[in-house]
């Protein structure tokens, strides 16, 4: 399958940002810091979704993670962290194990992508170029129950975070 | 040949999973852990938009599949959130090593 240059110019661009952002997050020092390259890992991965053909997963990746999901741990963290942040992010000491199973890790996924023959597996035909319309109808007919199920899973979670977070001290005052 | 093929993009996401793995298994803050957790989804949600691309371009299989897994993980953020703001009521800290409840 050929490439233009442009696309792999920005596969590279975009394959750096995200490894480079996200070896940031790992080794920040200041979570503070963590999460703003995390937002960076976001958006970045937002962009190599363009490039696969992905744009409606690429709009949900940026609103989702780069908006809500880092919003919500910033929150968390203002809400916890009380006393000034650095040295707020350190490792523990579990971090030559931790090396260790992670240099396993990738050597296994090495040999397992050496040996895949992903070739064959190609197909021949490309992606259409009206994504969103395809994805709308086979979530709604094809996907529907599990369409429905992940419905009832973002209420359970509503539900489940707002009642583990809530400050119980409200509570026993009313009994009171 | 300059080419992009399925392959860089199963080697960008396991290198992503790897980093978001060492992550786990390392930090101290129970919110960097939530994080590198969500830098693991993100590697997976990579993989499963490369395959339908390039295995089942017509099928959409692997983009709806990554749309449940963002979200799952939404959901995941949330309550992990919470989790660990009622720890903090009850410890005061958010220290990993600190938290043994369960141990004996």
């Amino acid at each position: 399958m050929e490439t233009s240059i442009y696309a792999v110019v920005a596969f590279y661009g975009l394959a750096a940002t995200i490894l480079g952002a996200a070896t940031m997050v790992v080794f920040m020092r200041n979570i503070v810091h963590s999460v703003l390259f995390l937002a960076v890992t976001f958006v970045a991965m937002a962009g190599l979704f363009l490039s696969l053909d992905a744009d409606f997963i690429a709009a949900v990746q940026v609103l989702v993670y780069a908006g809500a999901v880092c919003i919500m741990i910033v929150l968390g963290i203002m809400v916890i962290q009380r006393t000034n942040m650095n040295e707020t992010n350190l490792f523990n000491k579990q971090i030559l194990a931790g090396a260790g199973l992670t240099a396993l890790t990738v050597a296994f996924g090495a040999i397992f992508a050496g040996r895949t023959a992903w070739v064959e597996m190609v197909a021949a035909d490309a992606v259409p170029a009206n994504t969103v319309e395809a994805i709308g109808e086979l979530l709604l007919s094809k996907y529907v129950i599990p369409f429905e199920v992940a419905a009832l899973l973002l209420l359970v979670a509503l539900v489940g975070a707002i009642v583990l977070a809530r400050d119980e001290e409200v509570e026993t005052n009313a009994d009171n | 040949m300059l080419t992009i093929s399925l392959t860089h993009y199963v080697v960008l996401s396991a290198l992503l999973f790897s980093i978001g793995l060492f992550g786990v298994l390392t930090k101290r803050n129970a919110v960097a852990v939530l994080i590198c957790i969500e830098l693991m989804l993100n590697a997976v949600n990579i993989n499963l938009v490369a395959f339908s691309k390039y295995i089942t371009p017509l099928d959409f299989t692997g983009q709806i599949f990554s749309i449940f897994v963002i979200t799952v993980a939404a959901a995941e953020v949330g309550v992990g959130l919470a989790i660990i703001i009622a720890i903090y009521r009850n410890r005061l800290n958010v220290d990993l090593d600190n938290f043994n409840w369960l141990k004996w």
